[in-house]
């Protein structure tokens, strides 16, 4: 049989069209599968969430209980130079924390009223986005933004990524200036980052978080936002609460009532 | 003959140069027998056969890590049929002591201390560093850099420890956390016994 060149043209281009099919099906389910990996975060069955009552905690002036309570159950060192500090729940004032939420008019008294900050444990974390060991991940189960600092390579890609200045890296070994070694959680090295875990260790025991069982004034609550019946829905459904920085799309899951 | 006591001389340097190990050794009082590892009285058995343990324990460590971080599985199916938790510290080191056993073997091994204790605690080093003895620690390391800690506690947030701790709230004791019901937390052991 003989075959002109058009035919042998014609015959070829279709073979490579059959071939190629398959391999571009994959790419571009690949491509559809990322685009949906930040959703598919939404709709986990479980996500933990905090709401802070800016009014309870301000009732304790000077109160730092939670903040000692977090350092104390995680070995976080308190270093003096604040270029090196470490935190994973601190206190910001309001003008800081809600920028965008102050007015003119606002007394200064409520600019300067300290706000505890932490974590957000984003639906949509851009650190998770940006660490390129998965160092840092979205657990699947119940919604904490973990992290696992054997794999952190410290290039703090994800403390740029973080709105919230959440992340803190160990410029110096932190072993000195932790003031009570507590030996049932690991201190950190020099070298990587860290932040606040929504203390999963204690949720793996049913307990709640450190902070949350430290507050005098019960400011923090603490629960599923998945769990129609649980107490952080009921108050978010009729509270005024705030998030921070909600219009950068991260879906932030620490909740302020104001 | 005039040589003799030239080679009489250089045989003793010879011998004692070749029997040099031995005389550091015997100095050092090291031994080259391995170490014997006092076993522990809380428990009959490991977490797996103890030939598995001596060659494989770096590897069981590595899954264990793997496991509570990455999968948050923290009960290890032991081949025994008991649970443990996968804790280096909690369950490890409940029974064997970090210097005793863990530290004589890998000197003897010649193996360096792996980096394990860079970050996970010894339980027995915990006690020193608590209290007032770990205060004149925390210095600045560099000094020339004015701490503004102190000096706006608004801005950095007041991270003042010890002085500021409220005694007072043990009087809240008996009542739990007020979501404990609803959300199925455990009460806080620290609350009810203080």
């Amino acid at each position: 049989m003989k075959m002109t060149r058009k035919e042998f043209l014609k015959l070829s281009g279709a073979c490579l069209v059959v071939l190629s099919g398959g391999e571009a099906a994959t790419v571009f389910e690949g491509a559809d599968r990322n685009e949906t990996r930040a959703t598919s975060a939404r709709r986990a069955a479980k996500q933990w969430a905090m709401l802070i009552d800016t009014a309870k905690c301000a009732k304790d002036k000077g109160c730092t209980n939670c903040i000692e309570a977090c350092a104390g159950a995680h070995n976080i060192p308190s270093i003096p130079d604040s270029a090196h500090e470490v935190k994973w729940i601190w206190e910001e004032r309001f003008e800081n924390v809600f920028d965008s939420y102050q007015t003119q008019y606002m007394a200064e008294a409520r600019k300067q009223q300290l706000t505890p900050v932490l974590c957000n444990h984003c639906d949509d974390p851009p650190c998770v986005r940006v660490c390129p060991t998965d160092a840092t991940w979205k657990r699947e189960d119940d919604g904490l933004v973990m992290m696992d600092w054997h794999r952190c390579i410290g290039c703090r890609y994800c403390m740029a990524a973080c709105p919230y200045g959440s992340r803190s890296f160990n410029w110096i070994d932190p072993r000195p200036y932790i003031k009570h070694l507590n030996p049932d959680f690991p201190t950190r090295t020099k070298g990587v980052v860290e932040k606040c875990d929504f203390c999963a260790e204690r949720l793996a025991k049913g307990r709640q978080p450190a902070c949350v069982e430290a507050c005098p004034e019960k400011a923090l609550l603490f629960g599923d936002v998945k769990d129609q019946k649980s107490e952080i829905r009921q108050v978010l459904a009729s509270a005024n609460t705030l998030r921070r920085k909600p219009e950068l799309g991260t879906g932030p899951n620490v909740y302020y009532d104001l | 003959m005039r040589d003799r006591i030239w080679i009489i001389a250089a045989l003793i340097v010879f011998v004692g140069l070749v029997t040099y190990p031995a005389w550091r050794s015997l100095e050092a009082r090291t031994t080259s027998r391995p170490p014997t590892l006092l076993l522990p009285k809380l428990e009959k058995e490991c977490v797996a056969p103890t030939p598995y343990m001596r060659s494989s324990h770096m590897k069981l460590l590595l899954d264990w890590r793997d496991s509570v971080v990455r999968d948050g599985q923290r009960q290890y199916l032991a081949f025994n049929g008991k649970t443990y938790e996968m804790s280096l510290t909690g369950t490890c080191l409940k029974c064997h002591d970090k210097q005793a056993f863990c530290d004589r073997c890998h000197d003897y091994a010649g193996v360096p201390t792996p980096y394990c204790w860079d970050c996970h605690v010894d339980p027995k080093l915990a006690p020193m560093q608590s209290g007032p003895a770990s205060t004149p620690r925390t210095v600045n390391p560099s000094p020339s850099v004015v701490i503004p800690s102190e000096a706006r506690p608004d801005l950095i947030g007041a991270r003042n420890l010890a002085p500021k701790v409220k005694t007072g709230r043990d009087s809240s004791a008996p009542t739990a956390p007020r979501n404990d019901k609803a959300s199925g937390f455990l009460p806080d052991p620290q609350r009810s016994a203080p």
